[in-house]
Order: structure tokens, then sequence, then C-alpha cells
């Protein structure tokens, strides 16, 4: 929760006194919080951004950092533009968020048929403020996720929803390393950054361009003491040679299921630190943490009520009401995140065994692959395109690398080698697959296709699709 | 040895598949610098999981994840036994 005394991120920095010897890091330079809190990186051009609706396209994580702090208060919406965030998106993004000016370190002429005329680009030289007083803005905060149709949802946050499950009483760690594999523009390495400003700690933030074993030494080389990611984060960082580069003291998963697997390898190889993984989402905030070496919850959680966080299951699905649930989606009825209660939906389908309950996976199919969402509807739709194709499947199959990888089942009108197709079976499996690279995202594109006499209608006439 | 073969022939075919250059396969190569990314590995363990029967990732009880190609063929070759 934050103090009473912090209205912005800014606020949350503290004095001088406490931010001496902090500082946030990137592969290449280092700010103090120190020199920060008394400078910008928007030099004198912080003023042009006072009560717009800015969007947060940087390419550079550190940048973004920089300027969502001294921005916090200052505008009046902060829309955050994840990296992959494709272009043919942004018109829809910068209309619906009634967006009026970019923070950017891009090329503005990427921008110039966007109708924005106000294009501000920050600096990692942190130069003098200029002592002018701004007026304070109740800034809104924007994040994306991505939806259904393909189109970004914006999902509504206030700096008091997205610090909610940030605990006063943790703040008084003063030695705390923060590394973090997730990326600062989503929810997952947001909450890294707010632990760093407003508690007492550092933090080293990832890039993109930078390998994975260059980011586990700079990290190492910062004796990062609490390191964050995905199960996948975490099972190529068991992969590269650089594993040992770190010692952390506390290791936590989220984003995708936490299986047994994982932890007992984590477990393994860093016997001297805690491993917890936790349940967030965008829409539902942080929900909770486990820490007691298994993977699933402990039954005991759900349906706890006279507490700020209440979880519960309905229809299979775990519910989540707390303070760090999303006000909305941007430009739609609440009535679409949460439902009259204020439970918000996550889609994650849980099943109980005992007195734990485990995730199965998400609702409607969805396989997510190493945290990119599939629909396998899109995926069918690709393969049924091949004229040889009758009907197809695709499902989810688990993965010890991704957490999923899309699997297809496909009904061929004839039976291959059967002599009523023109081809035998490995040349079709290589035709179908060339049509799903065509048309579809890799990440989308079936890794296994397996060719079936039949599939599991219900019904209701339409697939039968397992949580 | 078939097992090693199976190995190294599917991730050639899959390297060419999502266009990776890879690097010359040695024992001692490092994974991670194959360069096959995390879903290249995916769709190998899902396709060997096919090929072969064995999923050594979830079916140790001691998982000690392989570095090298050495060490994954190993893996496998260790599990089929």
């Amino acid at each position: 929760m934050l103090p009473s005394d912090v209205r912005s991120l800014r606020d949350g920095l503290g004095d001088r006194w406490h931010c001496l010897g902090r500082f946030l890091s990137g592969p290449s330079i280092r700010i103090s919080l120190d020199d920060f809190m008394h400078g910008s990186s928007f030099g004198d051009h912080l003023p042009l951004l006072s009560g717009h609706s800015v969007l947060i396209a940087t390419r550079d994580q550190l940048a973004t950092a920089l300027a969502l702090i001294e921005l916090d208060g200052v505008v009046r919406r902060l829309t955050l533009c994840p990296p992959d965030l494709p272009a043919a998106h942004l018109p829809s993004v910068i209309a619906n968020g009634n967006i009026d000016a970019i923070v950017s370190d891009r090329d503005p002429a990427e921008y110039s048929s966007l109708g924005v005329r106000r294009i501000v680009r920050p600096s990692l030289k942190i130069a003098p403020a200029v002592d002018r007083q701004l007026d304070r803005y109740p800034t809104e905060w924007v994040l994306l996720t991505s939806g259904t149709t393909g189109l970004p949802k914006m999902v509504l946050h206030s700096l008091a929803s997205l610090t909610a499950a940030i605990e006063a009483s943790k703040s008084g760690q003063s030695s705390v390393m923060w590394g973090t594999f997730y990326d600062v523009r989503r929810y997952g390495g947001l909450q890294i950054l707010f632990r760093a400003v407003l508690g007492s700690g550092s933090f080293v933030l990832s890039s993109g361009e930078e390998p994975l074993s260059q980011y586990l030494v700079r990290l190492g080389a910062q004796s990062a003491t609490h390191i964050l990611g995905t199960p996948s984060h975490w099972r190529r960082v068991l992969m590269s040679p650089s594993a040992r580069a770190i010692s952390p003291q506390y290791v936590r998963l989220s984003g995708e299921i936490a299986d047994q697997a994982i932890l007992d390898s984590l477990h393994a190889f860093y016997p001297d630190a805690r491993i917890s993984h936790a349940f967030a989402s965008t829409e539902a905030g942080v929900a909770f943490e486990v820490d007691d070496g298994f993977e699933g919850f402990p039954a005991s959680i759900v349906g706890r009520s006279g507490s700020d966080l209440e979880l519960k299951i309905e229809d299979g699905s775990l519910r989540v009401r707390s303070p760090g649930t999303a006000k909305g989606y941007v430009g739609q009825e609440i009535s679409a995140l949460a439902d009259e209660e204020g439970f918000v939906d996550t889609g994650d389908m849980v099943e109980r065994r005992g007195d734990r309950y485990y995730f199965l996976g998400r609702r409607g199919g969805i396989i997510n692959v190493g945290g990119l969402k599939v629909h396998p509807e899109e995926v069918e739709a690709v393969i049924n395109r091949h004229p040889a194709v009758r009907m197809s499947s695709v499902r989810s199959r688990r993965n010890p690398i991704t957490g999923s990888i899309v699997i297809a089942d496909v009904v061929l009108k004839a039976e291959p080698d059967s002599g009523n197709t023109h081809m035998p079976t490995a040349e079709l499996k290589e035709e179908i697959l060339q049509v799903c690279r065509d048309a579809l995202d890799q990440h989308k594109i079936p890794a296994v296709i397996r060719f079936v006499a039949d599939l599991d209608v219900g019904v209701t006439g339409k697939l039968a699709r397992h949580a | 040895m078939a097992i090693k073969s199976t190995i190294t022939l599917e991730i050639q075919k899959i390297a060419n598949e999502q266009n990776k250059k890879l690097a010359p396969l040695t024992d001692d190569l490092i994974l991670l610098e194959s360069g096959l990314d995390s879903l290249c590995f995916a769709i190998l363990v899902a396709r060997l999981e096919d090929t072969l029967g064995i999923d050594p990732f979830s079916a140790s009880d001691d998982i000690s994840y392989p570095v090298t190609l050495s060490d994954f063929i190993r893996f496998y070759e260790n599990a089929s036994k």
C-alpha cells in the first residue's frame, strides 16, 4: 500500500538521504537516483507534457522507467506501449486512449502519420531540472494486453491499484537489488520498478537486445538479491552456462503455471534462495504468492473474507477482487472487466485435489506459449485452408521450455498414402506447416501435426475444448 | 547413436523451418548459443517426445538442465535406458 504522503511515483523515491547509493541500471549506463531526483531525463521539455495523455513508446527499458517516474503526477494519462506492439495497432491505441503526446527515443518520422504533433525525446543524460511548478494530476495508467481479436485491450489502473500488493513493511529492506526478465512496460515488470522505487532498493533492468547470459553476468556483478521471471524465463536461465553467475536470495515465478519440476530444479540449483510462485494478471492484479515449494495453491486462501483481497472459484475459474484489480478497460463499461460484485474472472481454470488447487490452463483452450497467447480457432482456420484438410483441432501440450506448445490434430478429406491423396504424409504435413508459416506468428505455428481419423465434437456441434 | 542422429537431424530441420542460422553442431556447443531460440527448443522437445517416445524434462525426478549439445543428447540417452 502507498504511504499516505506519497502522491506520485517521484514522491515515492523519498528524500535525498533515502536515495543515496541507489540506482537504476541498463546494459550500458547506470542512473544514480540521487542525481535523478534533482534532474530530468526530459531537460526543460517536461512542461510540454504536463496535463497530456501520453503514449510511452520508448525502445529502451531504462528510458521507460525514468519517464514513468517523472511523468506520474504530471500528466493526465500514461499509456505504456509494449515493445512488440505491431505498428498497425498504434492508430487505434492513440484514438481510444485520446493520446495527444508521445514520448519516444525512436525517429519522430515513425509517428508522422498518426496525427500526434507533440513528440518528446527523453535522454539518458540527466539534465538539471527546470525549477517550475507544474500542476499535479492523479495520473491514469493504461497497460496493453493482447486481445482476442488481435487488437490490444487497454487496461485502466491508477498508481494506487498498481501498487496495492506492495507491502509498506517491506520498504524497510535497504539492500534489495532487484532484477527481472520481465519488461517494465508490462504488469510484471512494472511491479518490480515500483518495488525498487517505493522501497529502498536498486534495480538492474534487462534489455531486449542483450543476450540472457550477459544479463545474468550483470545481475551477478551487482549481487542481485531478488530476481523474478516466468517459468519459461527460469528454464532458459537453467540452460545457460551463466546460471551460476547469480546467487539470488529470492526467486519468484509468475505469468505462467509454475509446475513442480521447475520449482524443484530451481530449489536444487539455488539451495539458499527462497523460491516462490505468484499469481498476477494485468486485469486482476496480484492475487497471491505461494512459498511452500509446491505447485498449485492452498485451498484455504479461497473464500476467505474480511481481508482486502478475496478469491473465489466459479465455473472452474479463479476470480479475484482486491484493491489491485484494474478499474476497467478504456472506453468500455466496467462490466466488461468485473462482475457486479467486483470480481475479475482471470480465465484461468483450476481443479481442487485434496487441500490444494491446481491450474489446468486457460478457458476456451487458449494456449500460453512462453507468455504469448494463442487462440486455437485462429490456427485451425489457417490449417483448414489447405485443400486436403477436412477439419482440425488445435490444442495445448505441456512443454518444459515454453510451458505449453501448439499441437494440431488434423482430419484429412482422404486417408494419407491411400492413393486418394496425391502425396505422402510427410510432404502433406510440410505443406500444411507452410500454409501456417505464411499466415501466422511463429509461436502460433503447430510444433507437431498429427493426422487423426476423427475429432471429438461435443453435443453443441463445436469442437470439445478442455480447459 | 540413433538418438544422437535423430536429435541433430531434428535440430537442423527446425533451424531450417524457423530461418535460424545454426552454429556447427559440436559436442561442446552451448545450446543457448546454437542459434535456436526458446521456441525452437520447445518444438524440438515436443517432436522428440513423439519420435523417441520420451520427455526427459518431465520424466526425471532430479533435473539438471542441459547446457551443451552433448548434455542434451546424454539427457535423452539416459532417459531411454
